[in-house]
């Protein structure tokens, strides 16, 4: 670091900013590209099910494939609301 | 062996037809056979950075609709005699373009003995885009080192794995080469642009070439002549190491440093 750095104001690294962004959006994208097609809908069916019977956050359902060798592992996750009495009556 | 290569990128504007044009040079420049073909039909501009665009009579869809022979609608280069050019047509359907009859004309220059068949695809992911890389053996996808160019880039990854006739065929990958253009060397150095190593590291496909940014570019559209001619201008010399690169030389990558600092602020900033 020169002498004269003291008196400059320091630019922020924007090209890390734009790299970490990227490697975020990009493996994003990636994995889904590489999901079957039908996941969007699936997801979509599993949420009007559940929604039946708790009262969940549209982004409540999480639905992922992973694969692990030669299987291919469903995973999918719902976040239930904190309150109990979310659950919607038995009208 | 006719090898189809396709110059792509997804984003418009980072130098697709510059790149088209320099690696059809350069190749013919060292002998090969070489037809360069439009594929952005009603944005015909192959044509104006190659220098020849008051030659054209036919076009591509004329060739893919029997209005005129292949042999009719390639133009030669004033250059280069193994050179040639097939114009994008200005039309304004879209749906000119048919992949059976980007078939035919593929086959056809395959039998005439042409060596290399650059197809510059237009920007985005539709028809003709996607028609320019279906029967590639090859891909030179051009990126800027700027967020929105590497994200696009990576989208045409996906469909080069994807719908390309090899993949469809299972007959191996379409070969994928990363071609950075604009580099701007200092502005990495300060940390205000990715470098060649954060680029490639997101893609994950071998660099071919590195093009700094450079006054020449600019230059040689004016002119209609290709920036690899310029041999005064490191645009064209980096395009230059590229088309060797293509053809399998091993060649060290140049002009990716910072130009050295003079002696003041050397002294100062070590």
């Amino acid at each position: 670091m020169g002498i004269l750095d003291f008196f400059k104001n320091k630019p922020k690294n924007t090209a890390n900013v734009a790299k970490e962004r990227l490697r975020i959006i990009v493996a994003q994208e990636r994995a889904q590209r590489d999901s079957p097609d039908y996941l969007p809908t699936l997801r979509r069916e599993i949420l009007e099910v559940i929604k039946k019977y708790v009262n969940v956050d549209p982004d409540a359902v999480l639905i992922s494939v992973e694969r692990d060798g030669e299987h291919e592992v469903l995973e999918l996750s719902v976040a239930l609301p904190e309150k109990a009495n979310a659950a919607l009556g038995n009208g | 062996m006719t090898e189809i290569i396709v110059v792509t990128s997804g984003k418009g504007g980072v130098g697709k037809t510059t790149t088209s044009a320099s690696l059809a040079v350069g190749l013919a420049k060292r002998g090969k056979k070489v037809a360069v073909i439009d594929f952005d039909v009603g944005l015909r501009n192959l044509d104006l950075i190659m220098g020849c665009e008051r030659r054209v009579v036919y076009d591509f869809v004329n060739v893919i609709n029997g209005e005129c022979t292949l042999k009719q609608a390639l133009i030669k280069d004033k250059r280069y005699d193994s050179l040639f050019i097939l114009a994008a047509s200005q039309t304004r359907d879209k749906d000119a373009l048919s992949r059976d009859g980007v078939d035919k004309v593929l086959k056809e220059l395959a039998e005439d003995g042409f060596d290399f068949v650059i197809c510059d695809s237009p920007a985005g992911i539709e028809k003709g885009a996607a028609l320019a890389m279906y029967f590639a053996d090859r891909a030179v996808v051009v990126v800027n080192p700027e967020v929105s160019s590497v994200r696009d880039s990576d989208r045409i990854l996906g469909l080069l794995a994807s719908k390309t006739r090899r993949a469809e065929l299972g007959n191996g990958a379409v070969e994928q080469n990363l071609l950075l253009t604009r580099y701007n060397p200092n502005r990495v150095e300060s940390g205000d642009m990715m470098s060649i190593a954060d680029v490639q590291e997101i893609l994950g496909i071998e660099v071919i070439g590195v093009i700094p940014e450079s006054e020449g570019v600019l230059a040689a559209s004016n002119a209609g002549v290709p920036v690899i001619l310029d041999e005064t201008s490191n645009a064209g010399l980096a395009y230059d190491d590229a088309v060797a690169r293509l053809l399998g030389e091993n060649r060290p990558l140049r002009f990716i440093d910072a130009q050295k600092k003079g002696l003041l602020s050397r002294l100062f900033r070590s």
